[in-house]
């Protein structure tokens, strides 16, 4: 259960070594588009350093890169147990298998009892298609859109609004949710804009997306306040649980029909404010 | 001459330069050498050890690496000398 996953490019030793301060649920060591090509060699070094001295208490993905010269590289550098999930860009089912291969092999190199999961980057209209599919793989815990790769494929402009993502945000959080894989929603790139921040996460957030990803750690706040429950909610769904220990069946609450999908609702907006620490 | 340089000049980064010598010299340059300069040294030593290299010359422009920092930036210096 997380709500945003911040960026970090992993040929950024302050960045890096402060992960956890930032208070993302999640990290994302990023070894592709942060990562100038002719750096990548010292981006995959600085991170199996960091790996083997630091433990993030947050959730560790790593994004690798797909062109086949690199990815095998990248696997083979920084492979560690402190990672959770590797998200791949530019993701098929092709690419997934291959990924999946690699990851099983290093686990038994290394002998590593952790199975390392995949977040399919889902950036064109054929990836959308597939987000069910992809969703399905053999170790796929995540789906993530890649909104600006998208909308290249598509031929679309980019909007505040987010109007032309709302399809795919709402295929892909479907996909996930058939699938109990994490859904997570692709980054809001003016860092400078905090109420735009909000809006759009709340748009991803209502379309069904478990998470938002972050480009800057000032975003991350924003992002979390955005996927927590609200007081309000929190505070309804303590009396829909109170009240349904009394009740048996289907029972009235602030003149409001409560049956048993409303209280599995009240259970997980509970659930995730314990997890959040907001209870 | 075969040379290899890694890293940078931002905070919390180390420069790295390493060309091949007839004896292993170490020249550190840091603003916290007084505090840190013995434990830069034995880091790159320890490193050097390790990736079984002698005979180059180290410099290193500390800007508050960490030692991970400064021994990922120390092999890709080594690995792109190689390299060249």
């Amino acid at each position: 259960m997380i709500r945003s996953c911040l960026f970090i490019p992993a040929n950024n030793p302050a960045m890096i070594q402060n992960a956890d301060l930032f208070g993302a649920d999640a990290v994302i060591f990023d070894l592709e588009d942060a990562v100038a090509v002719e750096e990548k060699d010292a981006a995959r070094s600085l991170l199996r350093e960091y790996f083997k001295v630091f433990a993030p208490a947050a959730r560790v993905f790593v994004r690798v890169n797909n062109a086949p010269e690199w990815l095998l590289p990248d696997l083979e550098a920084v492979f560690s147990d402190k990672i959770d999930a590797v998200i791949l860009p530019k993701a098929d089912a092709a690419a997934c298998g291959r990924l999946r291969e690699a990851l099983l092999r290093l686990e038994k190199e290394r002998r590593i009892s952790k199975s390392i999961g995949i977040i399919p980057l889902i950036e064109s209209a054929r990836a959308v298609l597939a987000a069910d599919s992809l969703a399905s793989l053999s170790g796929v815990v995540g789906l993530m859109l890649g909104a600006e790769d998208f909308t290249a494929d598509m031929e679309i402009e980019r909007s505040k609004s987010g109007e032309e993502i709302s399809y795919p945000r709402a295929r892909i959080a479907i996909a996930a949710r058939a699938n109990r894989v994490i859904a997570v929603d692709t980054p809001f790139t003016d860092v400078n804009d905090e109420d735009g921040l909000a809006s759009d996460a709340a748009r991803a957030r209502a379309l069904g997306m478990s998470a938002k990803a972050a480009i800057h750690p000032r975003q991350v706040e924003i992002i979390n306040r955005v996927f927590s429950p609200r007081p309000a909610q929190i505070e309804w769904a303590t009396r829909v649980l109170e009240k349904s220990k009394a009740e048996k069946g289907v029972f009235s609450l602030d003149g409001k029909m409560v049956d048993q999908p409303v209280i599995e609702r009240a259970k997980t907006i509970i659930e995730k404010a314990k997890r959040y620490k907001l209870l | 001459m075969k040379k290899g340089v890694c890293g940078s000049l931002e905070s919390s980064d180390c420069l790295i330069t390493v060309e091949a010598a007839e004896k292993t010299e170490i020249l550190i340059e840091s603003s916290v050498y007084q505090f840190y300069g013995e434990q830069i040294r034995k880091v790159i030593e320890t490193t050097l050890a390790e990736a079984g290299r002698a005979h180059v010359r180290v410099s290193c422009v500390d800007r508050g690496a960490l030692d991970c920092t400064i021994r990922a930036r120390l092999l890709t210096a080594l690995s792109r000398m190689a390299e060249k």
